[in-house]
């Protein structure tokens, strides 16, 4: 509810400087919602883990790693399109594997674990690319199915945003419709009582991982197939991007509550923030600043709300 | 099954861990309908009694019977399917979670078909809010406030009887009153009464000899971590128990070296 308000009022705020700049042009609106689709892909799982009450932050990695992997293997390897989508998929689910293994088996926190394969897996991208095709970047022409599929726009608008509400309307129905959603709640709230109450919380907190890394290779491909090329060096900012979505969409950040709506609000206000403030007046060296003071205002308003929310009852309690 | 077999029953039960003895050769039972209070002083062994029942623990020796046939529980899980459900201190829901949602956290009801099977919100509101008002909270009446807005009394309630609803025979409550205030405590007391008369055993920590006095049936003492006592309500006087509770020194000679 709060993330809406502060992306109307963002909005306004922008419009108003933007008017003379197309800000309200369909080009301006498709301009800011391109940016924020490939945000908006990774950030719903990131959200998910969040509430669970984990991190991942090895999307940096992950992202470049699958754009650059169908590169590879469809353009050097001569390997079909669909092969190397497959292929990249399962290497991306295979590092949310990894990802979800060591955080459930060990007692590693997940910023740490997820901070070792975000490092081993960008290396490894560079490493390997340098290796096999001695270049970090890669050229793709893709046939064209892929390219109606994932890459190519319509009305001005990237696949990936229509990616994007697809995987929101699945993802809204996981968290606040079936049964699952409440397992996630669950496990961010009080993992212990949750474990109690018979709900498999490792394997839920397992496939969140292999999850996130999955819908983060599909905004990698989508952006390979997209501009026909792609780049090995890590992302660093997709993982800001992710978490600023998230906090600023309402997610705690100790877990236990969150909504998918808040997360997409969250993903639009940046969008604007971050791509929109070029068709306005406002300077864009501005953009990080006003990214700081939403995320300081997002994080203090979400802590009122959780005092608001457990001070509902005026009688004392125990915490 | 006639009423006076024993619902749970330990058997010489000793638990150490590696080196540190922590009980020894406790045998205890209780009874459907019947109230134990679990008395004693820090570091007792009171916490780790209920665990080792609990399944958090196994036994290192001894038997735990189950209307009078052997028992070894894996872990907490198997207990809990087996009928033993553990209430913990801050009644072990989720703060953020709406009444409905947390009561049914792992069995929530569904309606809708296949892969649309979507969370019954409506029933899972109306048997929350149903059940715990059946133990006297009347005042929950909406299923979707947050559990974090309960009182700790309510939260407790909650807990219990989400228990019970789930068909818990043997309810072991930690503790239950340690953080709450007079009315907050009568008012959990007044639930362990009700599951009482409901026929579950419980089992009651406590270290207030007038919570322990206001509810038990049955009283044991533990003093590191052997049973040093073990009577009947009734067998003994208000004074004796709050001396035992003090690790055998008497209440007088406290308040005397209180003073100093
Ligand atoms: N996992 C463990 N490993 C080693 N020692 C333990 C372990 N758990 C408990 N103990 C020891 O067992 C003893 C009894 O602890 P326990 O928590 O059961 O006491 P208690 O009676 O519940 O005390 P309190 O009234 O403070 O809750 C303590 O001395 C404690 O240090
Ligand atoms: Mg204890």
């Amino acid at each position: 509810m709060g993330a809406f308000v502060g992306m109307v009022i963002v909005f306004v705020i922008f419009a108003m400087f933007g008017f003379s700049r197309n800000f309200l042009s369909i080009a301006g609106f498709a301009n800011w919602m391109n940016f924020a689709s490939t945000v908006g892909i990774i950030a719903i799982p990131v959200a998910f883990l969040m509430i669970a009450g984990e991190l991942d932050i090895s999307t940096g990695a992950v992202l470049p790693a699958s754009a650059m992997m169908l590169g590879i293997s469809v353009n050097h390897y001569d390997l079909p399109m669909w092969l190397g989508i497959i292929m990249t998929f399962s290497m991306a689910a295979s590092v949310g594997l990894v990802n979800g293994l060591l955080v459930t088996r060990t007692q590693v926190p997940s910023f740490i674990v997820t901070l070792a394969t975000l490092f081993a897996v960008g290396g490894l991208t560079l490493a390997l690319s340098d290796f096999l095709i001695n270049n970090t970047n890669v050229s793709l022409q893709s046939p064209d199915w892929a390219k109606a599929l994932f890459g190519t726009r319509y009305f001005g608008f990237r696949s990936a945003v229509y990616w994007w509400i697809g995987l929101i309307v699945v993802f809204w129905f996981f968290l606040h419709k079936s049964p699952w959603g409440n397992w996630v709640f669950a496990v961010g709230g009080d993992p212990e009582s949750a474990r109690n109450a018979g709900i498999p919380v490792n394997k839920l907190k397992i496939w969140l991982f292999i999850l996130c890394s999955v819908c983060t290779a599909l905004a990698g491909m989508c952006q390979v197939i997209q501009f026909n090329s792609a780049q090995s060096a890590t992302f660093f900012n997709m993982i800001f991007f992710t978490i600023i979505a998230s906090v600023v969409g309402g997610v705690l950040l100790n877990g236990g509550f969150g909504s998918v709506a808040g997360v997409v609000f969250g993903t639009m206000t940046l969008g604007i923030v971050q791509q929109g403030i070029n068709y306005t007046d406002i300077d864009r060296n501005l953009s990080l600043l006003i990214i700081g003071v939403m995320l300081l205002i997002a994080v203090l308003m979400n802590g009122t709300f959780q005092k608001l929310a457990t001070s509902w009852s005026s009688s004392k309690k125990e915490d | 099954m006639s009423d006076t077999q024993n619902v749970l029953e330990l058997r010489n039960v000793d638990k150490s861990f590696g080196p540190i003895d922590v009980l020894h050769k406790i045998s205890l039972s209780v009874k459907a309908g019947e109230v134990l209070c679990l008395l004693g002083d820090n570091g007792a062994g009171k916490s780790t009694l209920i665990k080792t029942m609990a399944g958090v623990h196994a036994p290192t020796r001894g038997e735990i019977l189950m209307d009078g046939k052997p028992v070894s529980f894996s872990g907490p899980k198997v207990a809990q399917e087996a009928g033993i459900a553990c209430v913990h201190q801050f009644g072990g829901t989720f703060p953020l979670m709406s009444i409905g949602r947390s009561f049914f956290a792992g069995v929530e009801p569904t309606k809708g078909w296949g892969p649309f099977k979507v969370f019954d919100r409506e029933k899972a509101n109306e048997i929350a809010v149903r059940e715990v008002r059946n133990f006297g909270i009347t005042r929950i009446e909406d299923g979707d406030r947050l559990v974090g807005g309960l009182s700790g009394g309510e939260r407790q309630s909650l807990a219990i009887a989400r228990a019970v609803y789930f068909g818990a025979r043997v309810l072991i409550l930690d503790e239950p009153t340690a953080a709450l205030g007079v009315k907050q405590s009568a008012h959990v007391l007044r639930i362990v009464n009700e599951a009482k008369r409901r026929g579950l055993a419980v089992i009651f920590i406590t270290h207030q000899v007038m919570h322990a006095m206001a509810v038990g049936d049955h009283f044991a003492v533990l003093i590191r971590g052997s049973i040093a006592a073990d009577f009947r309500k009734g067998d003994r006087t208000r004074e004796e128990i709050a001396d035992l509770m003090a690790g055998g020194e008497s209440m007088i000679d406290l308040e005397a070296s209180i003073e100093g």
